[in-house]
């Protein structure tokens, strides 16, 4: 995500990425797209068949990776082109919700909004109020406390290299 | 006589239940030390740091090193293994995946040490004494290694070969593991010597797995008589093993217990807490938000049940919003 708003300059911008289900809400997006409606473009939207194939792996990997927020659409309940697909999504939010509040993430970095094909203005709406959701939040930054984490180990590394440099230095 | 291969068995932040299992191949350990020399294994022989230290690199054929890494001394010792070992072998959850001090990710430094040196029901310490890394008395310097921020796995530390899973590690996959080691069959680095498959697949209960699960509420293993012959999941208890390897020959659902993931998931599995919630919340009976909590609640500590053994290891690590300070300087 190197290309990202946030790396371009030097104030911070909401990195998203946008799970949306192929038969409404990406439609959705298309619509607003082709009714030249004006959002922030803070989202990588990634089309996927249906919101039930969305692996919570994906979610968490996408925080993980750099993203500040993940943005789920599906269809409305009873309109899932696969029937079930949007209810299983709904359960897995629901506890994700609570294992992201348990791991020290606000829940509300992650949305499920259910947008149909015809709410092209719904995109609009959701995408700007989450932009403002997470400008208020702030970054979530996981790489960046990965490498502080892991900090803690370097200076030791430094030392035991010292020590065997050392080593060697006396045996010559 | 040529000479045999050099083993080491080391510990970190583990219970010794690794340790343990080395001496539970019961007569087959007699065959394994016949082959090998056993040159550093603290828990059971007398052999000292510096006699290691004083080997050449690369000259142990392998160290089997068990338990997770949360201090100084024991990221010295890791590193150290490592190069003196052709491969390094992580053994058992701890090594593997974190394992359950990994679970310690979910709470501060401070916090951990407050309540273990100020808070526990049984300790008294008005002056709010704790250890410092550095004691100085009359002539003397005392050393105390650092106690870290974050539990890792080993190979979050060092570069690992071979990972043998498992809380403990059976005797079966252990010994599997040794033979192949020692006879040189062994499969491409990185890989973790185990079933590539879950573990319903070698689970006495899999002919009664239901195809179409329904959770209308979730039980723990205390508040229900158990079915010794049903799938656990077909009796709302929480089994790990759909997201979990096999290998372990299914013992705990042998003796009608659930899984509860030691093994750590397969090859397809990145996160295994994540692919268990996608899997059981998949199949609850409710789809509206409020009877869906309802259900979920059956479920107290999320993060202890899904996670419980690779929390550390997970896509996340460790809880995001805590502090890392540094300790008060040495006095």
């Amino acid at each position: 995500m190197s290309d990202s708003p946030a790396q371009t300059a030097g104030s911070w911008e909401p990195r998203i990425i946008a799970f949306f289900c192929n038969w409404c809400t990406y439609t959705a997006a298309d619509l607003a797209g082709v009714s030249r409606m004006k959002y922030p473009h803070n989202a990588r939207v990634i089309r996927v068949m249906c919101s039930g194939r969305i692996d919570p792996q994906f979610i968490l990997e996408a925080l993980a990776k750099g993203a500040d927020g993940v943005l789920i659409g599906g269809c409305h309940p009873n309109d899932c082109h696969y029937a079930e697909g949007n209810y299983k999504m709904l359960r897995r939010f629901r506890l994700l919700r609570r294992v992201l509040d348990g791991m020290g993430i606000a829940p509300d970095r992650v949305r499920l909004e259910w947008i149909s094909a015809a709410e092209g203005d719904k995109v609009k709406t959701v995408m700007t109020e989450m932009v403002e959701k997470l400008r208020a939040l702030g970054p979530l930054g996981a790489p960046d406390k990965f490498r502080d984490w892991d900090r803690e180990m370097e200076e030791f590394e430094h030392a035991i290299q010292a020590r065997q440099g050392q080593e060697v230095t006396h045996a010559h | 006589m040529p000479t045999r291969p050099k083993i080491g068995i080391y510990w970190c932040a583990s219970c010794g239940g690794c340790e343990e299992t080395v001496v539970d191949l019961a007569e087959d350990i007699l065959g394994v030390v016949e082959k090998v020399d056993i040159v550093f294994w603290p828990v059971a022989m007398d052999f000292k740091k510096k006699d290691v230290e004083a080997l050449p690199d690369l000259s142990l054929l392998a160290t089997l090193l068990n338990g997770a890494v949360r201090s100084s001394e024991q990221e010295e010792m890791v590193r150290m293994l490592r190069r003196k070992s052709k491969y390094m072998i992580a053994f058992g959850s701890c090594a593997h995946t974190g394992g359950i001090p990994g679970l310690a990710n979910q709470f501060s430094r401070e916090h951990i040490l407050r309540y273990v040196y100020e808070e526990t029901p049984t300790t008294i310490n008005n002056e709010k004494t704790r250890p410092q890394l550095r004691f100085a008395e009359a002539d003397r310097e005392v050393d105390l290694p650092e106690f870290r921020h974050v539990v890792r796995s080993l190979d979050q530390v060092v570069d690992v070969d071979y990972y043998i899973p498992g809380c403990p590690p059976t005797p079966n996959i252990t010994r599997s593991a040794l033979t192949a080691l020692l006879d040189g069959r062994l499969p491409p680095k990185g890989t973790v010597l185990a079933p590539d498959i879950a573990l319903c697949d070698e689970c006495p209960r899999k002919a009664t797995k239901p195809a179409d699960l329904a959770f209308a509420e979730f039980n723990r293993p205390h508040q229900k008589l158990l079915d010794p012959s049903l799938c656990f999941l077909a009796q709302g208890i929480i089994c790990m093993g759909p997201s979990t390897r096999s290998g372990c020959d299914a013992q705990c659902t042998k003796g009608n217990m659930p899984c509860t993931g030691c093994f750590g998931g397969t090859t397809r599995v990145k996160d295994q807490g994540a692919k268990m919630l996608s899997s059981l919340c998949a199949n609850l009976v409710p789809k509206e938000e409020e009877a869906i909590d309802q259900v979920l609640d059956g479920l107290p500590d999320p993060i202890g049940t899904l996670y419980r053994y690779g929390l550390a290891k997970s896509l996340l690590r460790r809880r995001m919003d805590l502090p890392m300070e540094t300790l008060p300087p040495a006095g």
